[in-house]
C-alpha cells in the first residue's frame, strides 16, 4: 500500500534496526531449522510470511534479493523500470515518477530514507548487479542467513 | 584532428596504448580536444539512403554520432542497423543500447555484433519507459539497469567472457559511456550517481539537455568536491529550441527535461523565436566550453538537425579544427566546401 510504504521510508532507520534483530534471530535459530528438515522445508512458509509482511509494508514484489537496508527502506522493484542503482533521469520537478506521475520517484524516497539509516547513502553507492530472475518469489530472509553463515564459515 | 593512421572508411584505426577502442572519438577525446557529438534522429525507413543523408547534414562538424535506440520509446530503424551502415563509409558512431527492449542475452550479442562492425562507442541507457511512445501497448523489458548494463559491457570487454562466465574468443573494444541528468531531482545525489555509474565502467558521459548553467555549476561543485572531476569525458548535452511553445511542450512532456521560465519569455519576446532559439544555443555551448571538468557538447536538434551546423560554427569551439567525414581529405577544398555550407 501506498502510503504504508511512504510511512515505512519514514521509518527506515527504525526498521532497519528491527530487521537487522530479525536477521540475527533467525541465524540464532538456525539449530532448530535442521531439526524440522532444513532449509528447504522452511523456504515456502518463510517465502509466504515475507511475503505477507514486506508486501504490506513496502510493496514488496518478491524478487528474493532484497536490498531495503540498502535503499533507505523503498523497495526499488516498485520503479516501473526496476532500476537497482539510482534514478534514471526522467524524475519529475517535483520528485515524482516519470511513467506514473502520482507516485513518487522509489529513489527520491530512498535518498530520503537511507539519510535516516547510519551510513545509509554509502551503501546507496554500491553497485547492484543484475537481478537473477530464478529467486523471484523466493525468501529474502532465509538467502541471507545462509550467505551470512556461509561468510562465517569461510 | 587529422590522423597520421588514417585507415580506408570503414577499416578501424589503430589501437594506441592506453585506449580501449580503435576508435576516433576515443583519440580526440584522449588527445584533449573539446569534443562534440550529435544525435542522429534514425528513419522510419529500410532506406539505407536515409541514414546516410541524416549523417552527411552534420560532416565536419561532429567527432561522433549517437544512434539512438528507440528513444523515447518510439519505433524507428534500430541503432544497431543506423551503427553498421555508418561504420561502413568510416563514421564514428556511438551506439545507444536501452534496457527497455532487450534482456542480457540479446544486449550482449548485440555488443559483439556492433564491435564487430566497427562500433568503438557504446552508450548505456535505461531508456524511457514505454508508456511515453508510440507503443503504449508493449512489454517493457528492463531486466538490467544502465548501471548493471555497463558492469555487463565492461565484463565483456574486459574480461573477455559472458556474464555466464563463457568465454569469447575476441573480446569487443569499445568505449564505454552513460548518461545523467544534471538538472533532475534528487539534485544532491546526482554527482555520486554519475561516479557510481564511472565505478561502474563509464568511460564517457552525455547528459540530457541542460539549459539550466547554475544547477550545471552546483552539479559540477558536487563532482569537485566529491573527487569526481575528469575522472570521465564529459559532454553537455545541448540543443535549440524551436519556440517557446515548442520549449514549454517539451517541458511538460519529454521526461527529464527543464527550461527555466527566463528562457521561455526571452524567446517568446523575440521576433524570430526559431532564431532566437539558435542564438540561446550558442551562448549555452560558449558557457558551458568555459567550465572546467566538461570536455566537449552533445547536441540533439531533433528535427531541426540541420541548424547543428550553424550552432557549432557560431560558438566557436571546434577552434578551427574539422571533424573527419568522409569526404574530408579526398580533395583540399572540402573543409572549405562545409565552412560555405553555413555561410551560404
Amino acid at each position: 500500500m501506498y502510503r504504508v510504504r511512504l510511512w515505512s521510508v519514514r521509518n527506515a532507520r527504525g526498521l532497519n534496526l528491527l530487521y537487522r534483530a530479525l536477521e540475527n534471530l533467525l541465524v540464532a535459530l538456525r539449530p532448530l531449522a535442521k531439526l524440522v528438515g532444513g532449509g528447504a522445508k522452511l523456504e515456502r512458509p518463510m517465502a509466504a510470511v515475507e511475503r505477507g509482511v514486506k508486501g504490506f509494508m513496502f510493496d514488496c514484489k518478491m524478487c528474493g534479493q532484497c536490498v531495503l537496508s540498502s535503499t533507505g527502506m523503498s523497495c526499488p522493484m516498485n520503479c516501473p523500470k526496476q532500476l537497482r542503482n539510482g534514478p534514471c533521469g526522467g524524475v519529475r520537478a517535483n520528485g515524482h515518477c516519470e511513467v506514473l506521475p502520482d507516485m513518487k520517484c522509489v529513489w527520491v524516497l530512498a535518498w530520503e530514507g537511507s539519510q535516516r539509516i547510519p551510513g545509509g547513502t554509502e551503501s546507496l553507492q554500491r553497485v547492484q548487479f543484475a537481478v537473477d530472475r530464478r529467486l523471484q518469489g523466493k525468501s529474502s530472509w532465509l538467502r541471507a542467513v545462509r550467505e551470512r553463515v556461509a561468510g562465517a564459515t569461510q | 584532428m587529422r590522423f597520421g593512421d588514417e585507415p580506408a572508411p570503414g577499416a578501424p584505426l589503430p589501437m594506441l596504448p592506453g585506449h580501449v577502442s580503435p576508435g576516433r572519438f576515443e583519440r580526440v577525446l584522449r588527445a584533449g580536444a573539446f569534443a562534440v557529438t550529435a544525435e542522429l534522429a534514425p528513419p522510419d525507413s529500410a532506406d539505407p539512403n536515409e541514414v546516410y543523408a541524416r549523417a552527411r547534414i552534420f560532416d565536419g562538424y561532429v567527432d561522433a554520432i549517437n544512434a539512438t535506440d528507440g528513444s523515447g520509446a518510439n519505433c524507428h530503424m534500430s541503432s544497431m542497423g543506423v551503427c553498421a551502415l555508418l561504420t561502413r563509409v568510416g563514421y564514428a558512431p556511438i551506439m545507444q543500447i536501452s534496457c527497455r527492449d532487450r534482456n542480457r542475452i540479446g544486449i550482449q550479442g548485440d555488443i559483439l555484433g556492433a564491435a564487430a562492425m566497427g562500433v568503438c562507442n557504446v552508450l548505456c541507457l535505461t531508456g524511457d519507459g514505454v508508456q511515453a511512445g508510440d507503443h503504449p501497448q508493449a512489454k517493457p523489458v528492463f531486466d538490467l539497469d544502465s548501471v548493471s548494463l555497463l558492469g555487463l559491457a565492461r565484463t565483456l570487454r574486459d574480461e573477455q567472457r559472458f556474464q555466464s562466465g563463457r568465454k569469447l574468443t575476441q573480446a569487443p573494444r569499445v568505449l564505454l559511456g552513460a548518461a545523467e541528468n544534471p538538472c533532475a531531482p534528487p539534485f544532491d545525489w546526482r554527482a555520486r550517481r554519475l561516479l557510481k555509474k564511472i565505478e561502474a565502467g563509464a568511460q564517457f558521459i552525455q547528459t540530457q539537455y541542460v539549459y539550466d548553467v547554475p544547477l550545471l555549476r552546483r552539479f559540477l561543485q558536487q563532482l569537485e568536491d566529491l573527487g569526481g572531476l575528469d575522472r570521465a569525458f564529459l559532454l553537455i548535452g545541448v540543443g535549440p529550441l524551436r519556440s517557446a511553445k515548442a520549449a514549454e511542450w517539451m517541458r511538460s512532456n519529454v521526461p527529464g527535461i527543464h527550461v527555466p521560465d527566463a528562457l521561455i519569455a526571452r524567446l517568446r519576446g523575440a521576433e524570430d523565436q526559431a532564431r532566437e532559439g539558435r542564438n540561446i544555443c550558442v551562448e549555452l555551448i560558449q558557457e558551458i566550453h568555459g567550465l572546467r571538468g566538461v570536455h566537449g557538447v552533445h547536441v540533439m536538434a531533433y528535427r531541426q538537425e540541420e541548424t547543428v551546423a550553424e550552432v557549432i560554427d557560431r560558438s566557436g569551439v571546434l577552434s578551427g579544427r574539422v571533424p573527419w567525414f568522409p569526404t574530408r581529405d579526398v580533395s583540399p577544398q572540402s573543409s572549405e566546401l562545409a565552412a560555405d555550407k553555413v555561410a551560404s
